[in-house]
């Protein structure tokens, strides 16, 4: 193509930006984002220890020691407070969110996004606290 | 306190052939300047070639979106003196084609919004004589954020969906077609959500939250999309189990 | 907008939202004290006599199961879109649909065979 064909008086050549592989690092808000999603990978951890807890249960009491003090290495202990942190955040955006997709009414009355958030926070305080409970009696 | 600030303005000048190129321009810094008056006084004082597009200077025509530092902004809603010292940088809205300096090509939007039938849309028309359709003030509060969209691209512009997928409906179209899905008038929730309800429409948002946030009208574009998903995904259900128990 | 295609996105998008939902609500507590609080010694955990009678009851384990389930399939989800979006992979779509999806199916299976 000669450059007459990119730019016409009626019709000039446009300019398109493409966007970078990487342009969720010049954003701090973008970087929360991506952060956010990768709280899934965390997610999927506690999915595949569960497997494994259940599968020592299923094996007796000494498979079941023997991953309790695979889970006292030091190593382990520092990945699973990183992956606590990636749940907490998970579970603190997942709640501020989930007003933007629920709505409920009480007859004509909408309940108030902060209410529908401050009722998930209620209900996830209440659930860890029943599991604390009855993890620590036994 | 300096009496100027700095604006480095994007230029991109078709016939030169060339890249865009940032170009510095020394403008007094006023208190009661918004970056708008400062491309004006750049227009009428330093250099007439820059082009960029303005309105009614009052935040309501939408046209004067640029990026400014970065950020999706309507310049006539921002102040000088909240960049001070500067400088200040100043973009054409960012995922639109340009078409010069910070001018961007906006008839993909524009073919969005007529694409999300964005009118009310009924089955049957009552006949005159039965009177107009009438609205509660709570039925009106349903969708009125959603009609406040002053289509100035922004959202867009903030979309990292949109910037990737140029394919996305976006932000403003799909709280649109909220807008009147919402609206007790309307019975077109159907027709739209067969053209919405795919890929490229309510699917692609990943609910990075952005759009609402630069919204200079409060529109909640983000969370009319959240509330979209849930219906699309309600519907599916419902139209696999009747169309299992045919 | 003209590819009018039917999305299967509402049927992973539910799953999706199910998973992180009781995710939010269950994971954090749970990793607390399984990987953090008794391997420290903040807290002493419950005997293995006590710990298999209530996991092993069959109500959780159908608990269990839903949880595991549904957080592989959250994960699934959203990992799908970051890399679409994050990586800018969106042209191996069908491949990293199958990985996310099918690593999430078979995920499953597996917690089906080890809880039962």
């Amino acid at each position: 193509m000669d450059s007459s064909s990119e730019y016409s008086l009626h019709h000039p050549k446009w300019h398109r930006h493409r966007t970078p592989i990487f342009w969720w690092v010049k954003r701090w808000v973008y970087i929360c984002f991506i952060g956010r999603e990768m709280t899934s990978v965390a997610v999927a951890y506690c999915a595949v220890l569960l497997t494994m807890v259940y599968r020592a249960l299923q094996s007796g009491p000494e498979a079941y020691a023997a991953l309790m003090s695979l889970l006292s290495h030091p190593a382990i202990i520092v990945l699973h407070v990183f992956a606590l942190l990636a749940v907490l955040y998970h579970s603190i955006t997942w709640f501020n969110l989930s007003p933007k997709a629920m709505v409920f009414r009480l007859g004509r009355w909408r309940v108030p996004d902060l209410m529908i958030s401050g009722g998930n926070y209620a209900a996830w305080l209440l659930i860890s606290g029943v599991i604390a409970w009855a993890y620590a009696t036994g | 306190m300096p009496t100027n600030i700095t604006l480095e303005v994007l230029r991109y000048m078709p016939e030169d052939g060339g890249a865009p190129v940032f170009q510095e321009y020394e403008v007094p810094l006023r208190s009661d300047w918004v970056v708008l008056d400062a491309l004006n006084h750049v227009k009428d004082h330093i250099d007439g070639t820059l082009s960029y597009r303005w309105s009614c200077r009052m935040g309501v025509c939408g046209s004067c979106g640029m990026m400014v530092n970065g950020e999706p902004t309507l310049t006539c809603a921002a102040f000088l003196e909240s960049f001070a010292p500067g400088p200040i940088r100043v973009e054409p809205l960012a995922h639109f084609p340009v078409i010069r300096d910070l001018v961007v090509e906006g008839s993909d939007f524009m073919t969005k919004l007529k694409d999300v039938k964005p009118w009310v849309i009924r089955k049957e028309e009552k006949p005159l004589s039965e009177g107009e359709y009438r609205q509660t003030p709570e039925e009106l509060a349903d969708f009125k954020q959603y009609s406040m969209c002053i289509n100035c691209m922004l959202c867009y512009s903030a979309c990292p969906v949109y910037g990737l997928e140029p394919g996305f409906t976006g932000p403003a179209a799909l709280a649109l077609a909220q807008r009147y899905n919402l609206d007790n008038r309307d019975q077109g929730n159907e027709e739209r959500m067969e053209l919405l309800s795919n890929d490229e429409g309510i699917w692609s948002c990943t609910m990075v939250g952005e759009c609402s946030e630069v919204c200079p009208k409060g529109v909640d574009p983000a969370g009319a999309i959240q509330r979209y998903k849930l219906a699309g995904a309600a519907d599916w259900w419902k139209s696999l189990i009747t169309r299992k128990s045919k | 907008m003209s590819a009018m295609k039917k999305s299967n996105d509402p049927f992973w998008w539910t799953l999706f939202g199910a998973g992180g939902a009781m995710t939010a609500m269950l994971v954090p507590m749970l990793l607390f004290l399984i990987g953090v609080a008794t391997p420290l010694g903040w807290i002493e955990g419950p005997s293995y006599a006590s710990v298999s009678q209530v996991m092993l009851h069959p109500l959780t384990k159908i608990a269990a199961f839903f949880l595991i389930s549904l957080s592989l399939f959250h994960w699934a989800h959203r990992f799908r879109f970051t890399l679409y979006d994050g990586l800018q992979l969106k042209h191996l779509f069908q491949l990293i649909a199958v990985i996310c999806y099918g690593g999430a199916v078979a995920g499953s299976l597996v917690a089906a065979y080890v809880i039962w």
